[in-house]
This record gives structure tokens, C-alpha cells and sequence, in this order.
């Protein structure tokens, strides 16, 4: 099992988001260290991408923030490194193909294993298409989690045969971004998945609340939160450690309770 | 790796949320493609409502002017709603509505595409949105009111650049949200296949009818064609007949803005390298990190950092060229255009118009070329002057 198996061990897994570079590296750095401590299982860490497809318009503002802050990949890279020394908690990507592929994969993902990351999420790379990178992030151990949407129906277990890390489950149809309802039936979804791996599937795309968190936790190995936390950091600036702190430990606390 | 590739061009880059839907519609178009009902029902619209077939014009005094190789024009303007755009709109609003869509949405970056689609949406009982970057709106804010008048909603996108490329985005991220009733009328040869292949198929009716119309005035193929080229459609329509055609030269002109040594430019080709992104892998304007570059051109319907796999592989292969042509040029050759034949023709056409301008003086008077004349220039008359430095009221 990979490192990033480690964050579905201690029960459900709250998985936080946050754009690199936003506001600043440095204190990128700082909330990454605030949500562990506040109890988070698994950390996301979007590198900024001009033209984000998949994100709404919080996440698309975060990527513009550390665009003109001059975030560069190769500090995204110096940014996984600094935690890797203070903390084994499992690190993983979300970035677009265009950086990944121009970069040069194997570069890339040579530089990911000397970071200390786990896996990586490319939401413009589906199956069909993940011979882009699944050669060089094979040779240097880093996951390729693939996303399961509500879409996907025949798809499901083709995807989920192939899962690593874990399955990234697609709350509901659009882009990133809090959601005051999801009608989506996970359960079946999930079930589908789990009939053909044993890989965790954690659930994304529009939770928010306590209440989302606790109710998708029934079904859900975890849960990952995006668009709340970067909307912290929008509000709070430099400022967001005790918010993010006091958010991240409240949803932990709300997907443990849905422990069945 | 996914079908649909133009050597390792192309591609389906998109996300899983919209895979089993572009499946479907590669089967769907896979089908209709050799459904000789679909394509009657097609050409009978294109004749009959889309004013085809386009004249294929003998510019004779241009001709006289330049010297050279005789210059002929598809008239591509002349079609309903004044541009090529309409070939492609009413095919795939069609083929959406054979699909059981009942909602259309596009992109549009002049104008031009969101005008035909909203027509083929009147016109087949659709509903119809449009997303157009804000910046857009205000160049083109005559094919905004065009748009709104066929019954499409308008959307002016502000995100990015707020241009054609972030209107893409928006397009994209809407169709996420609504695939069920909604088809994407993607308005160029680009995106995710099946969309370059079925623009393009949509749009070839250009040089299929223009093959054989030179060889019913001149008796012989042409020398060259030359198109201009943004995302890429009217191009591809131009060349695609005439792939096979070794000796036909098949030259595309894309927009160097104020010149590609500088930062303010959307020439491709010339300056771009190949990259992934909206749908496809091909070539892109990005810089060091692989962020995509926000381009330039007077042009808003060739203001894009990519250009359709297909040209990307006709390039790479050596079977198409391209050239950069700047605002400066395309201004001189749509005011030389409008003197000397009396055609205003689109902004966007006449960057091919100035490469004509060049090529044609070059080449013997036995020789003939043929320029795609994309577009009527209408709904640039008020920017042209502002770049004059009039300013007029419309």
C-alpha cells in the first residue's frame, strides 16, 4: 500500500485543499501545517494553472493570486520538500496536463519523488489518456488518482480497477465549488467502485458544511474540501491559520462521527 | 491514448464528468456521418436557408493591380449571417437535435460563430446561449444585440484575459454543470475529438465546391489557397479537398498582432509550442511553466493561443505553411479590398488577403490563387476607424 493508503487507516479521512502560493508560499506552508494539526488526513496542493476548466470561480481566483504572486512550479516543488521534513502526512497534486506535459513528465515526476509527494490529480487527464504520465509515475512511485463522476456509470469499474491512492469521487455534475445540496446517489457509486478494488474512495466537489460531511462519510473511505477552505484564505489573508484551524478540526470531528 | 489523432495531435485532454458524453457523440456523429438522410437534410439546409454554394469570385481588378497570378475569392461572406460560421452551426445544431438535445451553448470570440449558432437555434428550435469574453463584447457589441435579437442569451465572461480562449473556459465548465440536454458547439476545428474531425467535415463543403468551381474557370487546380487561421475551421474547410493535391500550396495566416517579436501577438505556429489544453494536444502559446499565454490581435476571432490539431499536424508534416500576418497589414489589406473590388471583408480574412497581396506578384499570370474570404467585415467597420482614429457612433 502506498503512503497515501496511510491517510484511510485511523477511519474517515478529512482531505484539505489549498492552491500554492495563495496568499504567499510561505504561508501556504503554515496552513498545511495548521490542517494537519487540526486533524487533517491528506493534504491537496493545487499548483496554479492560467486556465483551471475544472474549477469555479474561488478556486480559478486562488490560481490568479499565486499567479501573480509568480508562484513557479520548481517552488511548489521547494514547498513540498519543507513539509516533507517536518511531516509524513500524504501530499498530493492537483494541477492541469499543459504544466505536467511542458515540464516534461518524467522531469516531473522525477522532481515530485524528491519532494516527498505522493500523488497527483490531473482533472483534464481521463483514463484513456493517462498514458501521458502513468510511465514516469510509475518509475518514481507517485499515484495516479483517477476521478469517478456521476457520468461515469459503465465507466466506474474500468476506472476503479486501475485506481491508486485513492478514487476521487465527483460529488455532482460542474465545476469545484460549495453547494448547498448534492443528490448524487454516492452509495451506488461507490459500491460499484469497491465490488472491483479495495482502493479508498473519498468524495469531493461542493462539501462545505458539517452536515455534508457527516452524511457522505456514511458512504465515503473520506471526504475532501476545496473551495471552503481556499474561501478562508480569500477572506483572511495571512491571517487564516486559527479559521482553517477551527474549520478543518470541526469537519474532522463531523466525517469521524459518521463512522459507521 | 484515445482515437482521433492527427499523428500524436488531437486527443480527448477532458474531464471524466464529460468522457461518456463525448463518446456518445463521437458514435452519434460517427453515424450520421454516413446517414445519406442526415447529410440531405443537411445540404438542404446549407442550399437553401445558408445561401450555398458560395461564389467563387474572379478579382479581376485586384488581379490587374497586383500583377501576377490571377486572385479569386470564396465568398464565404456572402452566406447567411455573413460568414463560414454558419456551415458548422447548422450541422452540428442538427446533428444535437437528432441527439435529443433541446439546449445549445457555444463560444465565440467575434461574434460570428455565436451569430450562426443562435441562428441555427431560432431556425431549429433550440435554446441557445452564448459565452463571449466581456472584452469581446465591447469590440463586437453588434453581434452581442445580433445574438440577442435571434433569442440567445449572452453571457460576457470576466474571467482571464476575457477573451475568446476564457470564453472556451466558460463554455467548458457550463457544459460540465448541464450535459444531459445541452450539446457544446464547439465553433472551430479544436477541442476534444470528435470536434476538430466533425468541424472540419462540416466545413469542407468550402473546398469541395471551390475545387471543382477553378477547375470549371481555370481548367487546372489552383497554386495556392490561403486562409486565415485562428482556432483553424475556415482553413481547414479551405484546404481539405485539396490535401490530396500535392502541387496545391495550402497556406494559412495567422495573427502576428503587433508583430511576433513582441508580447502582443497570437501567432501559433510561429511562436507557440506544442502543449495540451482545451481538449486537444496540438500547439499553444505558454510560457516556461506551461501557463497559457493571453494573445493579442485586432482580430477577436483570431485572438486564441492555439490553433486545431489538424493544422498542427499538417504543419509538422511540412503539408500546409503558415504565416504571421500583423494588425497593421490586415488594416491595409481590408482598406485595399474594399478600394479596389468593393468588398469589405471580415478583419479576420483579410490577414489571408495580405498574404494574397504578396504571394499573387510573385507567380505567373497562368497561375491562380484562391482566398477564403471568411467573413463580411460589417461588424469591424466601427473598430477599423477607431484603429484609424476615428471615432464613430454607431
Amino acid at each position: 500500500m502506498s503512503k497515501i493508503g496511510q491517510a484511510f487507516k485511523k477511519g474517515k479521512a478529512f482531505i484539505g485543499f489549498l492552491t500554492a502560493g495563495d496568499p504567499s508560499l510561505e504561508k501556504t506552508y503554515e496552513y498545511i501545517m495548521t490542517m494537519e494539526k487540526a486533524g487533517a488526513d491528506l493534504i491537496e496542493i493545487g499548483i496554479p494553472f492560467s486556465d483551471p476548466i475544472a474549477e469555479g470561480i474561488v478556486i480559478q481566483e486562488a490560481d490568479l493570486r499565486a499567479l501573480q504572486q509568480g508562484t513557479r512550479i520548481d517552488d511548489v516543488f521547494d514547498l513540498v520538500k519543507r513539509v516533507r521534513k517536518e511531516s509524513q502526512i500524504p501530499l498530493v497534486f492537483l494541477t492541469y496536463l499543459n504544466p505536467v506535459f511542458h515540464y516534461g513528465a518524467d522531469k516531473f515526476f522525477t522532481r515530485c519523488e524528491e519532494s516527498g509527494l505522493d500523488g497527483i490529480i490531473i482533472p483534464d487527464m481521463p483514463f484513456e489518456e493517462r498514458g501521458e504520465c502513468a510511465e514516469a509515475a510509475k518509475a518514481h512511485g507517485i499515484d495516479i488518482i483517477s476521478m469517478i463522476a456521476p457520468t461515469s456509470k459503465d465507466r466506474i469499474q474500468t476506472i476503479a480497477k486501475a485506481g491508486e491512492g485513492f478514487l476521487y469521487i465527483v460529488s455532482s455534475l460542474g465545476v469545484t465549488g460549495t453547494r448547498t445540496e448534492i443528490k448524487t446517489n454516492l452509495k451506488d457509486i461507490i459500491d460499484t467502485a469497491k465490488a472491483v478494488t479495495d482502493v479508498p474512495c473519498a468524495v469531493g466537489f461542493g462539501i462545505n458544511t458539517t452536515e455534508q460531511a457527516e452524511t457522505i462519510g456514511r458512504d465515503a473511505d473520506g471526504v475532501i474540501v476545496g473551495s471552503a477552505i481556499v474561501k478562508l484564505i480569500a477572506k483572511y489573508g495571512d491571517d487564516a491559520a486559527q479559521p482553517i484551524y477551527d474549520y478543518v478540526k470541526a469537519m474532522k470531528e463531523a466525517v469521524m462521527r459518521s463512522r459507521s | 491514448m484515445s482515437t482521433g489523432r492527427f499523428g500524436a495531435f488531437g486527443g480527448q485532454y477532458i474531464p471524466e464528468t464529460l468522457m461518456n458524453e463525448i463518446q456518445r457523440l463521437e458514435k452519434a456523429y460517427d453515424h450520421y456521418k454516413h446517414d445519406p438522410a442526415f447529410q440531405a437534410e443537411l445540404k438542404e439546409l446549407l442550399d437553401n436557408y445558408a445561401n450555398r454554394p458560395s461564389l467563387l469570385y474572379y478579382a479581376e481588378r485586384m488581379t490587374k493591380d497586383l500583377g501576377g497570378a490571377k486572385v479569386y475569392l470564396k465568398r464565404e461572406d456572402l452566406n447567411h449571417t455573413g460568414a463560414h460560421k454558419i456551415n458548422n452551426a447548422l450541422g452540428q445544431c442538427l446533428l444535437a437535435k437528432k441527439m435529443g438535445k433541446t439546449r445549445v451553448i457555444a463560444e465565440t470570440g467575434a461574434g460570428q460563430h455565436g451569430v450562426a449558432t443562435a441562428t441555427a437555434a431560432a431556425f431549429l428550435g433550440l435554446e441557445c446561449e452564448v459565452f463571449m469574453g466581456e472584452e469581446d463584447t465591447i469590440r463586437q457589441a453588434l453581434n452581442v444585440y445580433r445574438m440577442e435579437l435571434l433569442g440567445a442569451k449572452v453571457h460576457a465572461v470576466t474571467s482571464g484575459s476575457r477573451v475568446l480562449k476564457d470564453a472556451v473556459n466558460e463554455a467548458m465548465r457550463e457544459w460540465v454543470s448541464r450535459v444531459d440536454d445541452t450539446h457544446y458547439v464547439i465553433g472551430s476545428t479544436m477541442g476534444p475529438h470528435p470536434f476538430p474531425m466533425m468541424v472540419r467535415d462540416f466545413q469542407a463543403v468550402i473546398s469541395k465546391e471551390a475545387r471543382q468551381q477553378i477547375l470549371d474557370k481555370e481548367g487546372k487546380l489552383p497554386a495556392a489557397v490561403l486562409a486565415c487561421v485562428g482556432g483553424g475551421s475556415n482553413a481547414m474547410g479551405m484546404f481539405y479537398n485539396f490535401i490530396d493535391d500535392k502541387d496545391v500550396r495550402l497556406i494559412g495566416c495567422e495573427a502576428a498582432g503587433k508583430g511576433i517579436d513582441t508580447k502582443l501577438h497570437a501567432a501559433t505556429i510561429a511562436k507557440g509550442e506544442v502543449g495540451i489544453f482545451h481538449g486537444m494536444k496540438s500547439i499553444f502559446c505558454q510560457n516556461e511553466d506551461g501557463q497559457i499565454d493571453e494573445v493579442y490581435s485586432i482580430s477577436a476571432g483570431l485572438d486564441y493561443p492555439g490553433i486545431g490539431p489538424e493544422h498542427a499536424y499538417l504543419n509538422e508534416t511540412g503539408r500546409a505553411q503558415y504565416i504571421p500576418v500583423k494588425d497593421d497589414e490586415a488594416v491595409e489589406a481590408f482598406e485595399y479590398l474594399a478600394r479596389t473590388e468593393g468588398i469589405i471583408c471580415a478583419i479576420e480574412s483579410a490577414h489571408a488577403v495580405y498574404e494574397a497581396m504578396q504571394l499573387a506578384p510573385t507567380m505567373s499570370p497562368e497561375d491562380s490563387i484562391i482566398v477564403c474570404l471568411s467573413g463580411r467585415g460589417d461588424k469591424d467597420v466601427a473598430a477599423i476607424a477607431r484603429y484609424k482614429g476615428r471615432d464613430l457612433h454607431e
